[in-house]
């Protein structure tokens, strides 16, 4: 396998945002444990403004470096912002990713869109989120 | 300083200054062919022979019945293609185990496609293939079983003894992958009751590039490397001298030091495994209770991922490997726990720590004050701990 770049292994050396938000404003949860990663996402909104981000991830080292990384990016952003962060994108911070592992970055734009579609539902508006057919797909762990 | 722990002896082990020292000459004043005629070309020749004799010594083979190769993958191929192609007019039926390695399964899966038949034999919980599965698998058509002698990754040890009465009852040829155990368990070709068997010096002490394929006399097996004399035609090809002098230096050192071998590396082993067992929750141990190599420990541990329990390993000076989907190209789980129904999700949380001689047991002390707190931390980490938790408070 490719080596990891220094930022990835800062970022899983020293996480940023690990943990959960109690009153979050949105939550999602993504990723299988059979494929061993599962990624859950908290945000907090305040007018339009994702003022906080934290995660919690089962996974590998590009696993824990993209969460660590998305939800960086996201605090300070609008809902609108926040919807256009890509994968590439949270790669390209990170200094890039083993081409093996860029389905962590993947992962990482689906967990903050997951919590994002739950954001609008629970403000009760119609979610403009286009969650991929696997997001938040779980299989039970018994 | 930061203490090192090398605990991957089952990828590779290092190479013993006695088998260094025995190699050196031969990359330089002793650096001649085999093949030649001429004194420095018999110098070489000598140092084959010699290196041929030690390393039959140490598996109860003669001589003639060894065959270098240059890796325990070569010698699996030329095993598994070679006999089969070989033996073709006899029958077109080969068995297996599912947990072989991938250098018996990829090339009994060529062979099927040019037209052999292959039957994969199913393991129990603890991965131990049951010889009476052999001998119902065993047709007309049966030439060859090939049953690995103990598991790489589980370190289970494989009935190899009566799966042999029975192949030898039916007159079907039994090759063995011996990578794993020989140098740390005894290997005795009569024993066994084998006609093959793999064997790799860099696994024992040995260097990398030198591995051999035992096949008893009178068995017939066809070429893989055709366009040369050496290995008696069977195998074409400039000898690697040093590296086949470091072979037979670790075959003389493995037949004098199996027996500390084992009970020093299963003392520290068992000492591992009862240190983690105690301070981690939620740890399965995978492969036999008893049946297992002295110095493997493979580890299962809930809500956590190997990969990320490696690298934060490896930052401490402790090397392992991991049998997590995250670290294979294929993100699929090992097929050798996946044969042995290890649940999918805990199949991504395991270990594979394997020791060897040069451990101690402050080594092993250190690892027990090591992981227990990165699993911890992981899992504070991990969603699946915390609805786990959450589960429990239910309840």
């Amino acid at each position: 396998m490719e080596q990891y770049s220094s930022k990835v292994m800062e970022h899983f050396a020293q996480p940023h945002n690990v943990g959960e938000i109690a009153d979050a404003d949105g939550v999602g949860t993504v990723g299988n444990p059979v494929c061993g990663d599962v990624m859950r996402l908290y945000i907090k909104v305040e007018n339009n403004i994702i003022t906080d981000a934290k995660f919690k991830t089962f996974g590998c080292g590009a696993a824990i470096a993209t969460s660590s990384m998305v939800t960086d990016l996201v605090k300070g952003k609008t809902i609108e912002e926040a919807l256009k962060i890509s994968n590439a994108a949270v790669a390209e911070a990170l200094g890039g990713l083993p081409k093996v592992k860029m389905h962590c970055s993947v992962l990482a734009e689906e967990a903050l869109k997951s919590a994002l579609d739950d954001y609008y539902k629970k403000k009760g508006i119609t979610s403009p989120v286009k969650l991929s057919p696997d997001a938040g797909h779980e299989h039970e762990m018994e | 300083m930061m203490r090192k722990v090398y605990l991957d002896h089952a990828a590779t082990t290092p190479v013993h200054p006695k088998v260094l020292e025995a190699m050196l000459p031969y990359f330089s004043v002793r650096f001649g062919n085999p093949s030649n005629l001429h004194d420095v070309g018999r110098e070489a020749k000598n140092a084959v022979d010699e290196a041929r004799e030690k390393t039959a010594l140490l598996i109860g083979a003669k001589s003639e019945e060894i065959f270098f190769t240059s890796s325990g993958a070569e010698s699996n191929n030329f095993a598994l293609k070679g006999l089969a192609q070989a033996n073709s007019q006899k029958g077109n039926h080969i068995i297996v185990s599912q947990i072989e390695h991938f250098s018996v399964l990829h090339p009994v899966k060529t062979l099927e496609k040019s037209g052999f038949k292959v039957t994969y034999i199913d393991t129990d919980k603890t991965g131990l293939v049951d010889p009476a599965a052999i001998a119902k698998a065993i047709t007309k058509e049966t030439i060859l079983v090939s049953i690995m002698h103990a598991n790489n990754e589980i370190g289970t040890i494989e009935p190899i003894e009566e799966i042999s009465k029975i192949t030898r009852e039916k007159g079907v040829l039994f090759h063995t992958d011996a990578v794993a155990t020989t140098g740390w368990v005894p290997v005795d070709v009569k024993a066994l009751g084998v006609d093959a068997l793999s064997l790799s010096g860099h696994q024992f002490y040995g260097p990398k590039g030198a591995a051999a394929l035992f096949v008893r006399k009178g068995v017939r097996i066809k070429p893989q490397l055709e366009g040369g004399i050496q290995e008696e035609g069977r195998r074409a090809g400039t000898e690697n001298v040093p590296a086949i002098v470091g072979l037979g230096k670790a075959a003389e050192l493995a037949a004098a030091e199996v027996p500390h071998r084992m009970s020093y590396v299963s003392a520290l082993r068992d000492r591992l495994q009862k240190g983690l067992t105690e301070k981690i929750s939620h740890l399965v141990i995978n492969g036999h209770p008893t049946r297992r190599l002295p110095h493997n420990l493979n580890v299962s541990m809930w809500y956590v991922e190997g990969e990320s329990m490696l690298l934060f390993l490896n930052m401490q000076g402790v090397s392992v490997s991991s049998g997590s989907a995250c670290t294979s190209r294929s993100l699929k789980s090992s097929h050798v726990l996946v044969c042995i129904g290890t649940d999918a999700a805990v199949a991504n949380g395991t270990l594979l720590l394997s020791l060897g001689a040069g451990n101690t047991a402050e080594d092993i002390d250190y690892v027990i004050d090591t992981l227990p707190p990165i699993v911890q931390r992981l899992r504070e980490m991990s969603p699946l701990y915390e609805d786990m938790i959450k589960k429990e408070k239910v309840r």
